[in-house]
């Protein structure tokens, strides 16, 4: 069975715990501008928004890449870079309908998440539950029992 | 490890910015944050000096723990000689500048000097530089985060700057990062205008790369996190209700200071609780709340956001205070509210906006408000002098006196002096609810006796966030004291006292220590921090902290005098609720409390206890 990240930005309080955790796990040290995940403040709003990449089934990054640099994890699903042969080209950057895939200047290649090989750091890292590893077939599961449970509930 | 141990010294007179190897020494004996800049203003400048003079320095001081995975590190400590208090001030704030800073490779900041005009530093990593602010003096705190944020094309930048309180030398004005956040209290943002400085916006991509052994850091750091989430407190009573749930409970504990202090229990207090917050109004149907937040790294996330009524007196027709703001928060609700007698939630919030906006601190404002209301109903301020009618209870004169006060516009700008100047003006210092010229906050402490130890002997004047016993005499936490009698508070106040200089100077959130003791820290210091970090050598830094200050407020010319309370809480008995009859017992406790402190009968440390504590 596969898993996919899942997303509840109801949850999410903005403390950036899963930016530490995930920089922390690709690169060895706590830098939430290295994260591969973000977590953005609509301040006018409220509210708190984390998102990343959500491995495209046929990925846009991995058709467009000139060097075949992004590989298919098929345990995982996820969609990886593999640094050796990325030449750092941007051209995934540019096709990537979501923003989701980077540059990173200070090392020329492009870095997306890579579901940390199916162990992702950031969901292990959420103390709230905002980001979750489910089932990728049942991503929406929690909608669904929400929507149940008011069915549930109703006057009949 | 896990300091970067790394300084930049700001010279503002001459516009120089110079990085500077940390102290490792001091750091050893003062961890980081509140503790080690308190050690480098000491030894920096003379304790005598203006506040508001070029010789005052102001440092932003990060801890080891900032930037780290440690629940709530994300901390930083503004400490300078304040102006409200001349005493030694020392302003804690959260949000996501603290951690910007560690992750840009510092651990400090030092401003020394005064800019010709007005400046901002932009720091880039190791790029430091001094900015023209001409376009951002004048402007809120908001619209200067914003400015500089366009100004480089870069949204991830993190801003700490003064709104016009600062810039007009309001004297409880505070330093505002990240919109909602502040180091607010005892005037550290006058400072910083004093010095023509706006703003310190930081941008760091280095992060922390230096924990002494990241394994055992995970690891205990993660057990911690369990501890918050198992807490009652930590884990569910402050993400759902926020420091605000405690409005009720003061209050039925008949601690609330209420107009002024006259009374100690406020008939308005449930309507301006953290349950009136979750209520759905009637105008618009939504609760006043919003959602809660946390400031970097925070597993508890305590954070107020709410959105006001569009069509409430005081924000209609002004769109730009319809959209999710900070608050509130139960100081400052208590502050702007029960201590004016005002129990109208939106215009508390809309209070708490301005202050936020232009940066000043709603405890003293709002306490001085109460003076005002106070000296008005006694006929010794009018309507002509203040402007406007300005009754307790007045949710139109709030409102119309943030407005005056943030703006240093008439009656405005003897509001923004505080209340101990501004009852000494007028005639009335005993009506003056400060300790060392700071207005004290929430908890009466003749409903809560260790409080009044606690304001009485707090170093930066009054202050709750120096020795919590709210914690042990309200709440059980660690136990359970009796909070109308003396016996025992003055080691409970120094037991407090000095585990807060820890949680302080480590770069993590006080508010942790609901759930947590030092125990619980000591392994996630240990953990990432080179040398000796037992328990026995952090209860030493504590004290160590304390007594530092101490000292330093000791060259600044207090004395035992100034350890002391407003006369109406040493001599007006509590009128309601379970401390009816009682005035603080203050004269109980000081002697004690000097004594558990190895200080001698005058409050000045013996020989032998700086001695013992290396100073």
């Amino acid at each position: 069975m596969q898993k996919s990240l899942h997303i509840d930005p109801i949850k999410c309080t903005g403390c950036l715990q899963c930016e530490m955790a995930c920089s922390y796990e690709h690169t060895g040290v706590i830098n939430p501008s290295k994260s591969r995940i973000k977590v953005f403040s609509f301040e006018h709003e409220g509210r708190k928004v984390p998102y990343t990449c959500t491995q495209c089934a046929d990925a846009w990054c991995m058709q467009a890449c000139p060097v075949d640099a992004i590989k298919l994890d098929t345990v995982t699903g996820a969609k990886f870079v593999v640094e050796a042969t990325c030449v750092g080209c941007k051209v995934c950057t540019i096709s990537c309908p979501f923003g989701t895939i980077n540059y990173m200047a200070d090392v020329g290649k492009v870095q997306k998440c890579d579901l940390c090989s199916g162990d992702p750091k950031c969901a292990q890292a959420c103390p709230t539950g905002a980001i979750t590893y489910v089932d990728a077939d049942w991503t929406g599961l929690d909608k669904m029992r929400a929507w149940a449970s008011r069915a549930n509930t109703a006057v009949l | 490890m896990s300091w970067n141990k790394k300084v930049l010294r700001v010279n503002l007179t001459a516009g120089t910015c110079t990085p500077e190897p940390l102290n490792m020494e001091w750091a050893m004996d003062y961890l980081g944050s509140r503790g080690l800049g308190t050690k480098y203003l000491s030894e920096e400048i003379d304790p005598k000096v203006d506040a508001l003079s070029p010789e005052n320095k102001l440092i932003m001081a990060t801890g080891p723990l900032t930037g780290t995975m440690a629940s709530t590190g994300g901390r930083y400590t503004v400490v300078t000689k304040g102006p409200l208090t001349g005493a030694i001030a020392c302003s804690n704030s959260g949000g996501f500048f603290g951690a910007e800073l560690k992750f840009a490779g510092w651990d400090m900041i030092i401003f020394e000097g005064k800019s010709p005009k007005p400046v901002y530093l932009y720091l880039e990593n190791e790029k430091a530089e001094l900015l023209d602010a001409g376009h951002l003096w004048g402007k809120s705190t908001w619209h200067t985060e914003e400015a500089i944020k366009a100004g480089h094309q870069d949204p991830q930048i993190r801003v700490s700057s003064i709104g016009q309180a600062g810039e007009n030398a309001v004297l409880y004005a505070g330093v505002v990062n990240d919109l909602h956040r502040a180091a607010g209290r005892s005037g550290v943002g006058a400072v910083m205008g004093s010095k023509n400085l706006k703003a310190v916006a930081v941008r760091g991509t280095r992060g922390v790369a230096n924990v002494r052994d990241m394994t055992e850091f995970l690891k205990v750091t993660a057990e911690k996190k369990k501890v918050l989430a198992d807490n009652g407190v930590t884990g569910q009573g402050l993400p759902k209700y926020g420091t605000q749930v405690l409005m009720n409970v003061i209050n039925e504990s008949g601690a609330l200071p209420t107009r002024n202090s006259r009374d100690v229990q406020f008939e308005g207090a449930g309507k301006i609780s953290a349950e009136a917050m979750h209520e759905k109004r009637p105008t618009d149907g939504k609760p006043h709340l919003l959602t809660n937040a946390a400031c970097f790294g925070c597993t508890i996330a305590c954070g107020r956001i709410s959105q006001m009524d569009q069509t409430h007196f005081s924000v209609v027709n002004k769109p730009e205070y319809w959209g999710a703001s900070g608050g509130l928060e139960y100081e400052a609700a208590w502050s702007l509210g029960a201590a004016n007698g005002v129990n109208d939630l939106e215009v508390l919030q809309y209070a708490n906006i301005l202050c936020n906006e232009y940066g000043m601190d709603p405890i003293s404002f709002g306490a001085t408000v109460g003076a005002v209301m106070e000296l008005y109903e006694m006929g010794v301020l009018t309507k002509e002098q203040i402007g406007i009618e300005a009754p307790f209870g007045s949710a139109q004169a709030l409102a119309g006196l943030v407005e005056m006060t943030a703006k240093s516009e008439g009656f405005g700008k003897e509001i923004g002096q505080g209340s101990k100047r501004l009852c000494e003006k007028f005639g009335h210092p005993e009506l003056s609810m400060t300790v060392k010229g700071q207005e004290y906050p929430a908890y009466d402490p003749r409903g809560i006796q260790g409080m009044g130890l606690t304001y009485a002997t707090s170093n930066r004047g009054a202050c709750h966030v120096r020795s919590y016993t709210v914690a042990s005499e309200i709440l059980g936490i660690p136990i359970k004291t009796d909070p109308l009698v003396t016996d025992g508070k003055p080691g409970l106040v120094m037991a407090f006292q000095d585990a807060t200089g820890v949680f302080d100077s480590a770069g993590i959130c006080l508010f942790t220590s609901f759930a947590w003791g030092l125990a619980d820290i000591q392994p996630q210091i240990a953990a990432a921090c080179e040398g000796d970090w037992s328990m026995e050598k952090l209860n030493l830094v504590g004290e160590r902290v304390w007594n530092i200050e101490k000292q330093f407020n000791l060259a600044a010319g207090f004395t035992k005098a100034d350890d002391t309370l407003p006369p109406r809480l040493l001599k007006e008995a509590a009128k309601t609720g379970p401390a009816k009859g009682l005035v603080n017992g203050l004269d109980k406790m000081l002697p004690e409390y000097y004594q558990i402190r190895g200080w001698d009968t005058e409050g000045v440390p013996k020989a032998e206890t700086l001695a013992r504590l290396g100073l």
